[in-house]
């Protein structure tokens, strides 16, 4: 059967970051749930660290450099997104933004998405739900309904009776991002661009 | 195959010395530049049309109908005419009238415009681009060729025995050109009518431009204008030169680096390697517009940006000088070479007379 592409999008800017090691948790979830299911995966992550020039310069030049268009193309042609951003003045990062801003509007459309973020404090884990998912929702992604947020002190800390520790919310995103893409099976290789015959064009403004 | 030049017309501080050209400075050298075009030995001079600043050229015609009287043999032509803003009446009406006054030295390239507040601005919707060109477009072709047109639209008033005048010359429409950077479109409505496409390939990466430009050719075989290899094709570059190559790139490295369109972006290296732009000697832009026959194939018009970026009259002059005494020539040898006879040469009003009056004798057999 054919494996699924996973792309993930990090957003951290710090080498090692938080933000890509919560990615990496986010991903080897997945892998290993949708492997419980017999499913291969072929995962690609996307640094945006590394692009944050050629983001920049397609801003100004209206085109994107080589590595540039090979993430985007990535994203485009993934079964499945994971988009994972640290929170940066109440919002998603300056960059995380730039990279969907130079995307293709269509290019998500109808594709799950598990969205997630860290930041250094607990009390800005609602961006995720007032910023990172009406970001993805104008995109017409389908984000999935577990959004993990991983504040610095989540590293160190267990459950309670109140909330799940990390580890069992990074399990409960992941296992909807396996279900939702096991239920769908890869996605068909793109069509060629189809050009709507020129008659039909005039036709349609004399309708 | 034609050369030529086009400018945008754009009033741009020199970056070197922060002297910003007054509007009547910048449409005199526009007009300098036309001429020496010509005596340079150039076959095109096209203008683009904006209506805002820091653009003068908002009334082309005006521009070329004076360029007609100082010229007499460059052929005239847009960069583009706006097809969605300009009313089609009157574009077909002034274009005539321009054919006349030049003798056929007139052609014009259609393009939809890249200033959103223009569409309002001439009480249109710009959401309608796309259908505004294809309407537009096809009223200003059937008021070319039909002397007396009744006509109904979604975007302008209607018209009932309406005659544009003048006719056009010898009955012949000046040949159309479509430009676009990104819309396939464009390059069917193209091709549907068997007119030139036109990829401004300068600020954009070949590979999507390769693209567009196969879709126009192979749609130009499917409405039976001809082979692929016959469809008309024009194609932009850009360029900056001095005899040596390190003093071309010294010289144009401030211009560049403050460039309205590309400026405080990538450097000039990567810009040079991923766009037709070259900065160098007459010998590298000769290489690199060489390769342009390899990417899209034979073509028929090849136009250089030359005016840009504030570069100042004198300097855009000397380039001109080069373009037309080192390089072009050159181009016209080695283009030659190899290029099969039934590819057709740019397309000029004595070719389309001709070609018309080829088609009557057919007829009349």
């Amino acid at each position: 059967m054919t494996a699924f592409k996973l792309v993930v999008v990090t957003a951290g800017l710090s080498k090692p970051s938080s933000t890509r090691l919560l990615a990496d948790r986010l991903t080897e979830s997945t892998v290993r749930q949708l492997a419980g299911a017999g499913r291969q995966v072929d995962v690609k992550v996307v640094e945006l660290r590394d692009l944050a020039t050629e983001i920049a310069n397609n801003f100004v030049t209206g085109f994107a450099g080589a590595a540039l268009r090979e993430a985007v193309e990535a994203v485009t042609e993934a079964d499945g997104l994971i988009a994972v951003t640290p929170i940066f003045t109440a919002s998603y990062s300056g960059l995380f933004k730039s990279f969907f801003d130079v995307i293709d509007h269509d290019a998500l459309t109808g594709k799950p998405v598990l969205i997630a973020a860290t930041g250094g404090t607990p009390r800005h884990s609602l961006a995720l739900e007032h910023a990172v998912r009406p970001l993805f929702g104008y995109l017409r992604a389908v984000v999935l309904p577990t959004a993990v947020y991983a504040a610095t002190e989540d590293w160190g800390a267990a459950g309670s009776e109140l909330t799940d520790g990390l580890p069992r919310r990074i399990d409960r995103a992941a296992g909807e991002l396996a279900a939702l893409l096991s239920g769908r099976g890869p996605a068909a290789p793109a069509l060629p661009e189809q050009v709507v015959p020129f008659a039909e064009q005039l036709a349609a403004l004399r309708a | 195959m034609q050369f030529g030049i086009f400018t945008v017309g754009d009033v741009t501080a020199d970056p070197t010395t922060g002297r910003t050209p007054s509007e009547h400075e910048r449409i005199k050298a526009m007009v300098a530049i036309a001429r020496k075009a010509e005596e340079v030995g150039l076959d095109v001079f096209a203008t683009g049309e904006h209506h805002n600043p820091p653009f003068v050229p908002s009334s082309p015609t005006t521009m070329l109908g004076y360029l007609a009287a100082q010229t007499d043999r460059i052929i005239l032509s847009t960069s583009t005419t706006l097809i969605t803003t300009n009313d089609p009446v009157k574009i077909a009406e002034d274009y005539a009238m321009l054919q006349h006054l030049a003798d056929g030295r007139v052609d014009l390239m259609m393009g939809r415009g890249n200033t959103g507040p223009v569409y309002p601005w001439f009480g249109k919707d710009i959401r309608q681009g796309i259908p505004l060109a294809i309407e537009n477009y096809a009223l200003l072709h059937q008021l070319w060729r039909d002397e007396v047109v009744d006509w109904q639209g979604r975007f302008r008033t209607p018209l009932q025995g309406f005659t544009s005048t003048p006719r056009p010359l010898d009955d012949v429409p000046p040949f159309v050109w479509h430009g676009s950077i990104r819309s396939p479109e464009i390059a069917e409505q193209a091709a549907y009518y068997g007119d030139g496409f036109f990829a401004n390939n300068i600020f954009w990466p070949k590979e999507h431009f390769r693209k567009l430009i196969e879709l126009y050719r192979e749609r130009y075989a499917h409405y039976g204008h001809g082979t692929p290899e016959q469809a008309i094709v024009g194609l932009g570059g850009q360029v900056f030169m001095r005899r040596n190559s390190q003093d071309a790139v010294r010289e144009f490295r401030p211009y560049f680096d403050n460039a309205p369109v590309y400026g405080h972006g990538p450097s000039l290296e990567e810009f040079t390697e991923q766009t037709p732009l070259t900065v160098g000697s007459p010998q590298e832009v000769i290489e690199k517009t060489l390769t342009f026959r390899e990417t899209f194939g034979d073509y028929q018009r090849q136009l250089f940006l030359m005016d840009h970026a504030g570069l100042p009259l004198k300097t855009v002059l000397e380039q001109l000088d080069l373009l037309g005494e080192e390089v072009v020539p050159v181009l016209r040898e080695e283009f030659a070479k190899g290029r099969p006879a039934e590819v057709p040469d740019g397309p000029t009003h004595a070719a389309l007379v001709a070609a018309r009056e080829n088609e009557t004798v057919e007829v009349a057999k």
